[in-house]
């Protein structure tokens, strides 16, 4: 079992206040990701929950015990750092089993475990090398082989994959992602990069100056955003935002459509007109980034290649049903 | 043609390091060297390098003289004793500072060098009344004692400065995997700190065994280490060149040979977090 539940967790280091009250259920055996831009707080979640830094307020209950006197070790919980924190002294073996011998296990039994899970990794030829001798993939994996021995109730991981190149990135994923289907186990992920929580997620939980704004599937996050923080900060390229008199006639302070809902015209005389600033063709999409006078620039995106290129007029028009709408708060507005 | 400047360059500063070398380590040649002449040539002009008459009866009359090895076995326990009991105190005091500091420990360091800024001279009548009240004058507890507060500012900073190397996300894994602070220290810090360690322990162990300020002060016959035994064939029985050498040669053998088996050592530690 890895039920996680947070009861208005606060967390503030002096006088700044880094968690200001965070209420959230993570059932057992989901993958949730923590989201959001540098300083939002969601390493300072993760190390609370991980006993790492102590709560200024509320309580975190893991299946159903509050464990906010708990030490880090009696949570039963492992956590994969991003630095890897491997200790350079010891062997993978040594490293993966640490746990374990603290543990007080018998050495067959660890021996077996660690062999194990060392097998799971693709690590076995490496059990008996040092961390150093090993490539940053490697020593990521030895970091998550040390989190997987235990058997923890829940993973946290805290941007585990950010130190690798953007190739290994992508392989390392779906491995994470595979393994937690595998095994089952409640994992908590910390990243700043959107694409990793989208592909990753059960749900997502997006944080932003101490403050959980949303927390849901990836999906409802990228169709009803609650606010404008989320609508900006979920999807590649961000949303456009349109303010003024355009947004007053679908009643709203500010409308939001994704690049991927503007329809491009090449002459169209209605929808949005303006002049391509920049076209960017990959092949599979073209991105155009349009200059659209009082609208300001605004991003387009076509599935497939579309021979436009700067200077070039168009039009683009918004798909109606996906249109977002939100208040002066910055509140979503549903019809 | 590059290449032949290269090799030039390369043996130009080859020949230029070890120059460099033979002029520190000159003094010292020059000393193991004098030490084995008698005392006519030990001060004659023209100086003789090698060609002279090699004696031991230097070394013969310094044993004679004075027991070398009273002397040899008082610098052991003082620099030993001060060092170990240094580094006890020293290894909670940086541990302490290097992983939870407070607002006040930056504070706390710079007063401790502080200490060392003030020349012992200053403090040396108090020091030298407080050893006479407490009966601690020619004792080797009493050399210990202050060469251990002595040297405690330098053994604290060099382990501060080391642990502070070791990432924190190391021992915070540590605790994830369920490590006691004991086990911590145990298995993952005391390893990893192991060259710091080794050096601040040598480094102490030089400064003690070479330190002459308070042992020349606080010390006769008795507890007196090599340092009063070298410096007892200077000023009062007139400069006997030969002799003096012959004792310095015995006095800093010891700590040369151990300096020159943990060299790599030192050096480490001495570099230690320089390069990642």
């Amino acid at each position: 079992m890895g039920q996680i539940t947070l009861q208005g967790v606060q967390k503030s280091f002096g006088p700044v206040h880094i968690i200001k009250g965070a209420d959230l259920d993570i059932a057992d055996g989901s993958f949730v990701v923590f989201v959001g831009p540098s300083g939002c707080g969601k390493t300072t979640l993760l190390r609370l929950i991980a006993g790492l830094e102590d709560v200024s307020g509320g309580k975190i209950l893991i299946d159903g015990k509050n464990v906010v006197d708990t030490p880090p070790a009696k949570r039963g919980l492992s956590m994969v750092f991003q630095s890897y924190a491997l200790y350079p002294h010891m062997s993978v073996r040594g490293n993966i089993g640490f746990g374990l011998k603290m543990a007080g296990l018998p050495k067959e039994e660890i021996n077996r475990k660690v062999e194990a899970a060392a097998a799971t990794l693709n690590l076995t030829p490496y059990l008996d090398r040092k961390p150093r001798e090993l490539s940053g993939g490697q020593r990521q994996r030895v970091a998550i082989g040390r989190a997987i021995v235990r058997e923890p109730k829940a993973f946290l991981f805290d941007e585990p994959l950010s130190n690798l190149d953007a190739a290994l990135r992508v392989q390392m994923r779906i491995e994470v992602t595979r393994l937690q289907k595998q095994l089952g186990t409640t994992a908590i992920y910390v990243t700043h990069d959107q694409v990793e929580a989208m592909t990753m997620a059960d749900k997502i939980v997006v944080l932003n100056g101490g403050k959980i704004e949303q927390y849901g599937s990836p999906l409802e996050l990228y169709e009803r955003p609650a606010n404008l923080f989320v609508a900006g900060f979920i999807g590649s390229p961000k949303m456009n935002f349109v303010t003024g008199e355009l947004a007053k006639q679908q009643g709203a302070a500010t409308i939001g459509v994704r690049p991927e809902h503007l329809k491009i015209e090449r002459d169209g005389a209605g929808g949005w007109q303006g002049t391509i600033a920049v076209a960017e063709h990959l092949g599979s999409d073209t991105f155009l980034y349009v200059d659209a006078g009082s609208l300001g620039m605004l991003t387009a995106r076509y599935i497939g290649e579309l021979s436009l290129h700067a200077g070039d007029r168009v039009s683009l028009v918004p798909d109606p049903a996906r249109i977002h709408r939100f208040d002066d708060g910055g509140k979503a507005l549903r019809s | 043609m590059a290449r032949m400047a290269t090799t030039r360059r390369v043996a130009i500063s080859t020949a230029a390091a070890w120059l460099f070398g033979f002029l520190i380590f000159f003094p010292i040649l020059w000393m193991v060297l004098a030490s084995f002449k008698t005392e006519l040539e030990a001060f004659a002009i023209p100086p003789s390098f090698l060609f002279f008459h090699w004696t031991t009866e230097n070394y013969a009359t310094v044993q004679e003289r004075s027991d070398y090895f009273h002397h040899a076995m008082n610098s052991v326990i003082i620099a030993g004793g001060s060092t170990l009991i240094a580094l006890l105190i020293a290894i909670p005091a940086a541990w302490s500072m290097a992983f939870s500091p407070t607002k006040r420990t930056k504070d706390i360091l710079l007063w401790m060098l502080s200490t060392k800024m003030m020349p012992p001279v200053g403090v040396l009548v108090p020091i030298y009344l407080i050893y006479k009240s407490f009966g601690l004058l020619d004792s080797r507890i009493g050399l210990v004692f202050i060469l251990c507060l002595g040297n405690l500012p330098i053994v604290i900073w060099m382990l501060f400065t080391y642990f502070k190397e070791i990432p924190r996300d190391i021992l915070e894994a540590a605790r994830m995997d369920g490590a006691t602070i004991g086990r911590e220290l145990v298995y993952v810090l005391t390893p990893m700190a192991i060259p710091g360690l080794a050096s601040t322990l040598l480094l102490n162990l030089i400064l003690a065994w070479n330190e002459a300020f308070w042992t020349l002060n606080l010390s006769t016959s008795n507890a007196a280490p090599l340092t009063t035994f070298i410096a007892s064939y200077s000023s009062p029985e007139g400069l006997f060149w030969a002799k003096l050498s012959a004792a310095s040669t015995l006095a800093i053998a010891p700590i040369l040979v151990l300096g020159w088996f943990s060299q790599k050592q030192l050096v480490r530690g001495l570099t230690f977090g320089a390069v990642k």
